[in-house]
């Protein structure tokens, strides 16, 4: 059962200290992001049960919410998710064939993560990284400029990492 | 180069620290406002100054702060808007990164001047990296006294937490985002009542742009009406622009409102000229939402005159002959792109960003996006043009927030001012799969967008 360690809980217990008290619902976006980061990078409905005690809500409080935000992964994604935007400004500077380059390169298609678990392709609507574009998110940070040699060193930079940490 | 405000010491290194900052005049504002001002003293600089909210709308900020309902025993807040979301803005990140200490003395004199002892900075959560530097530079401000209890042993206590969203564009709107904060879906609240009356958790509240707030400090360090010398007419102070497109030299510039969109678009300075010398065929000036401008109304009004980068000149003509300043995301489109398939683009964002909320809304941008889609793809009829045209009329004004109109407004001018674009898809459905239509007659005219 998924469960924070003391660590997190302290970190829990200074989020909801941000807000008036018995508002403690305000935390409820902070400590999805905390549980997703915590628990494979997305929410399972444990998870989600977990965090609804800790707030002290009803557990249909804590989905309603998770199915509203698009940064939420109710479903397991791999260990590197590549959020390609795809709006306007990044359409202009050729976002499409970034995006299709990273499918045949990784041979998956949008919504998919590869079979051994390591990437998974997502597009995202405007992150607002508009003069650098095309962009995606990977993790906390945003890698822009993207060409087909950029994606490449990337995706070698995640494996190298993996291949570490394994 | 006009004066710079905001970013004048943005190049100065080592300005994201306390230090720096501090040696740079920083929080100069604060010991002004906190030891030789009231609160209602800071509220009539800002509404001398004319300062406008810098989030898109344009309200007035001084006259915004006034409005803020004082009832007795009820904490008071001010939320920074940092959800910056709008296609084309990428101002407020700019900001943020390079010069957190900027905004926490803005919020600091902000929250001064609203009575606000916990000042919250809604962040869209794909910012992921700017948390731990705006954390980090409040921390630094409290360590140093300006912020914690009884700040410069004026009684005045204050603290700033930031608060991360999730991804939802509509919480850039200040009641969605108050929703938001709340932990809750970010669906737009019917108004009134008003935030200043009951905003986060039912007290009064004042939602500000993070731009906005960064913007009180030179004007208490240098006076309302310093500022509002700054500019022309009801366009006062400096306006931060975020540049993207086909554009030489994409990023965000301080600009004082007085230039041209032709000296903005062309001059190094700015964004540099159209990039591989390609010609101008359209801009968007003022992020996604506001109507796009092919090049001949781009840069000059319909009555002739040299159109301006500020809030009037913008809207010079409404919206059928003029656009928006917005919020200055400025889009630059040039021949070879596609006007059909950008709005589509566009369409889908608002698609996807709709709350669901209102049926117009949620059922129309869908719609939209569908009808676009046929289009861009060969598939479309000649009625599809007005069909949209239709949906989008029945969209605006029909929903409780602007996210309605923000979606019926790209596709209105589209078909607008680029009829022929569109027509010439539902013409030559195979054509148009495997060429743009290019740059059409009514981009031609000036001499400086063929040049």
């Amino acid at each position: 059962m998924a469960k924070f360690s003391d660590d997190k809980l302290k970190k829990v217990d200074e989020i909801v200290a941000r807000y008036p008290a018995g508002k403690q619902k305000s935390a409820l976006l902070p400590l999805l992001h905390l549980a997703q980061d915590e628990f494979g990078g997305w929410l399972s409905v444990e998870t989600m049960d977990y965090v609804a005690g800790l707030l002290k809500l009803e557990p249909i409080e804590v989905y309603e919410v998770a199915t509203f935000y698009s940064m939420f992964n109710l479903k397991p994604v791999g260990r590197y998710v590549f959020e390609v935007c795809q709006t306007g400004p990044c359409m202009i500077k050729g976002c499409d064939e970034i995006i299709e380059y990273i499918k045949k390169k990784l041979g998956i298609g949008v919504g998919e993560t590869t079979k051994d678990g390591l990437f998974t392709l997502k597009t995202a609507e405007c992150l607002g990284a508009c003069g650098y574009a095309p962009m995606m998110l990977l993790g906390k940070y945003f890698r822009e400029n993207l060409t087909p040699e950029r994606v490449d060193q990337i995706i070698d930079e995640c494996r190298q990492k993996a291949a570490l940490n394994n | 180069m006009g004066r710079l405000l905001l970013l004048e010491k943005a190049n100065v290194p080592g300005i994201r620290g306390y230090e720096v900052y501090r040696r740079e005049g920083g929080y100069r504002s604060v010991e002004k406002a906190l030891k030789t001002m009231t609160p209602d003293q800071v509220t009539d600089e800002v509404k001398k100054s004319g300062l406008r909210g810098r989030g898109g709308a344009g309200f007035p900020t001084g006259l915004k702060w006034s409005f803020m309902a004082k009832p007795e025993g009820v904490p008071r807040y001010l939320v920074c808007n940092a959800d910056e979301s709008e296609p084309g803005t990428f101002k407020d990140r700019y900001l943020m990164e390079f010069l957190p200490h900027l905004l926490v003395e803005g919020l600091i004199v902000s929250s001064y001047a609203l009575g606000s002892k916990a000042t919250y900075v809604y962040i869209r959560g794909e910012y992921a990296w700017i948390p731990e530097i705006l954390e980090q530079a409040i921390a630094e401000a409290k360590a140093n006294g300006w912020l914690g209890k009884n700040i410069l042993g004026t009684g005045f206590d204050c603290e700033i937490y930031v608060h991360t969203g999730a991804g939802a564009y509509i919480c850039g709107e200040e009641t969605a985002l108050l929703e938001s904060l709340e932990g809750k879906r970010g669906n737009p609240r019917i108004k009134p009542p008003f935030p200043a009356v009951k905003g986060v958790w039912d007290c009064p509240t004042v939602v500000n742009n993070v731009e906005t707030l960064a913007a009180i400090v030179p004007i208490i360090n240098n006076g309302g009406e310093d500022y509002a010398k700054i500019g022309i007419g009801k366009s006062t102070g400096t306006k931060l622009m975020s540049a993207c497109g086909n554009i030489n030299k994409p990023g965000v510039f301080e600009i004082d409102m007085t230039i041209s969109v032709e000296e903005f678009i062309y001059s190094d300075e700015y964004c540099g000229g159209i990039a591989n010398g390609k010609r101008l065929k359209a801009c968007i000036p003022g992020g996604s939402s506001v109507p796009i401008l092919p090049a001949n109304l781009l840069l000059k009004t319909v009555k002739g005159e040299t159109r301006l980068m500020n809030y009037e000149s913008l809207g010079d003509g409404g919206f059928v002959k003029g656009s928006m300043m917005g919020s200055g995301g400025f889009i630059v489109l040039d021949e070879d792109q596609c006007v059909v398939k950008h709005t589509l683009t566009l369409a889908r964002f608002y698609r996807h960003e709709s709350c669901g909320q209102c049926s117009p809304c949620r059922e129309g941008t869908g719609w939209m996006e569908k009808i676009l889609r046929n289009i861009d793809t060969g598939k479309g009829k000649m009625s599809d043009i007005d069909l949209l045209w239709d949906i989008q009329r029945r969209i605006e004004g029909n929903t409780i927030c602007p996210l309605g109109d923000a979606a019926a407004w790209p596709v209105a001018a589209a078909i607008r001012h680029f009829r022929d674009e569109f027509e010439w898809h539902v013409e030559n459905p195979e054509e148009c799969l495997v060429r743009n239509y290019g740059l059409a007659n009514y981009a031609d005219p000036l001499g400086v967008a063929t040049a």
